[in-house]
């Protein structure tokens, strides 16, 4: 017998969310998942998880409110510039070598460092030979990924974050500012392809140089971690890059010998070939 | 009522964390028995500089968390920078990059709230100096489950309004100087 209600209520809405529509977060992190549904549930004005759950079943409306609580990550562009720095002058060096190259962005969010990436590789002159795959679970974000509007009070951090990462332009030169938005350039979405992908219960897509995917395995338990950076592994090209969340690390995983750490201070691992 | 032995310990601070925890953390013996979880507001950009501060200072091992590692007793976990630190129900940390909590990332509620799950009545809660008010709503969680919620003394901390707060959402919580935290959190590892 369990005590805790709402413990109860997080397994059994999880369930049905997985049920119904096949969005898996079983193996997500509890104690976040947990906070998220509460912070849902006291915003979207619901008594409890279980009022939650019953209106998730039958109104279909729902399902998307409640993404927006499960998966969408505020990030910044640039964020931690010094992985920006450590991508850029260390890893695109190896880039350049190639004469064409795929990168993908796992868990896109609403865009912000997908646009970082086509900006940097852009100053860098490898934008034209590239292809970059965008992917999250959440269309919502997708979309806004595929919009590029971004609040315009948040430019000034992401131009300081630019400017410490070593960027050569002025962040300016890619966006028009209209009605408090800043409106980036559509050419910078020219070579990205958006899509729906989850790191959970899909599989390889294509064959990655670079593979950045920060702070969402954070959220998973181990075995998931697991399952996302042996699709990571399969995904990369011989001696691909993956790029970690600052607090992210490969050294308690199943594969942690199948890469070697590339840089360890800003968690960039290259895949040893094989 | 006789208090349950705690099984593990959460602080929070903020504005004049490091004098406050230089005061009650060095006598913490190596083999002291409970984990300590820590949450003290640094600005973003400050890369894990409490644990090497308090690490040389420190009998107790101090260490920043890591996500997903086991928790163990005899050991101090600092929040890292720019992340919430949690407690999952099977006594494992994880770290997150959710949105801010009181304008703070990481966030006293944030551990005390998943803590509290974690523990329950076997959880110690306290929180220290600062000059807002988070921690409150994670102090009162922490009484609810049955924990015991101690404020250090607004009278005499260097930031009174933290302590302030907690103790008006939470005033059942015991109110103690450093000196007397100092020697009652070695008493409750004796325990």
């Amino acid at each position: 017998m369990r005590d805790n209600i709402e413990d109860i209520e997080v397994e059994l809405l999880l369930a049905a969310l997985y049920q119904r529509y096949h969005y898996d977060f079983r193996h997500y992190a509890k104690a976040s998942i947990k906070r998220r549904l509460i912070q849902a549930c006291n915003q979207l004005h619901f008594s409890s998880i279980s009022a939650l759950q019953d209106a998730l079943l039958h109104e279909p409306t729902t399902l998307p409110r409640l993404l927006n609580y499960l998966t969408v990550q505020v990030s910044e562009m640039f964020r931690d510039p010094t992985y920006f720095r450590a991508i850029r002058e260390r890893v695109i060096p190896h880039l350049r070598t190639y004469p064409s190259l795929k990168i993908w962005i796992a868990g896109c969010s609403t865009g912000e460092e997908l646009y970082s990436f086509a900006i940097l590789f852009r100053e860098e002159g490898l934008e034209d030979r590239t292809l970059f795959y965008a992917t999250d679970i959440n269309p919502t974000a997708l979309q806004d990924a595929e919009a590029g509007i971004f609040a315009l009070d948040r430019i000034q951090k992401f131009t300081e974050n630019h400017q410490k990462s070593g960027g050569r332009t002025s962040l300016s030169d890619y966006y028009t500012a209209n009605y408090g938005r800043a409106v980036f350039d559509k050419s910078l979405r020219s070579r990205v392809v958006f899509s729906d992908h989850s790191l959970v219960t899909d599989a390889v897509f294509g064959e990655m140089h670079l593979i950045s995917c920060r702070n969402v395995m954070i959220y998973f338990d181990r075995p998931l971690q697991d399952r996302a950076i042996g699709l990571f592994h399969e995904s990369l090209s011989r001696k691909g890059f993956l790029g970690l969340g600052s607090k992210e690390s490969l050294r308690f995983s199943v594969h942690a010998n199948d890469f070697s750490e590339f840089d360890r201070e800003e968690k960039i691992y290259q895949r040893i070939a094989a | 009522m006789t208090d349950a032995i705690p099984k593990a310990i959460v602080i929070g601070a903020s504005a004049g964390a490091v004098e406050a925890l230089l005061t009650i953390l060095p006598d913490l013996p190596k083999d002291y028995p409970l984990p300590v979880f820590i949450v003290v507001h640094v600005p973003p950009d400050r890369r894990n500089v409490l644990a090497p501060l308090f690490e040389s200072r420190c009998k107790i091992t101090v260490k920043e968390a890591e996500d997903k590692e086991t928790v163990t007793g005899g050991v101090v976990y600092f929040a890292p920078s720019d992340y919430h630190m949690l407690v999952e129900e099977d006594f494992s940390v994880s770290l997150s990059s959710d949105e801010l909590v009181n304008h703070s990332r990481p966030a006293i509620d944030v551990l005390f709230e998943s803590a509290a799950d974690a523990y329950g009545p076997g959880l110690l809660g306290v929180i220290l100096t600062g000059a807002n008010q988070d921690g409150a709503a994670g102090l009162a969680a922490l009484a609810k489950v049955g924990g015991i919620a101690v404020v250090e003394d607004p009278a005499t901390a260097y930031a009174a309004q933290m302590p302030g707060f907690a103790l008006a959402a939470c005033p059942t919580a015991k109110v103690m100087s450093l000196k007397q935290m100092a020697s009652s959190l070695l008493a409750w590892g004796a325990a």
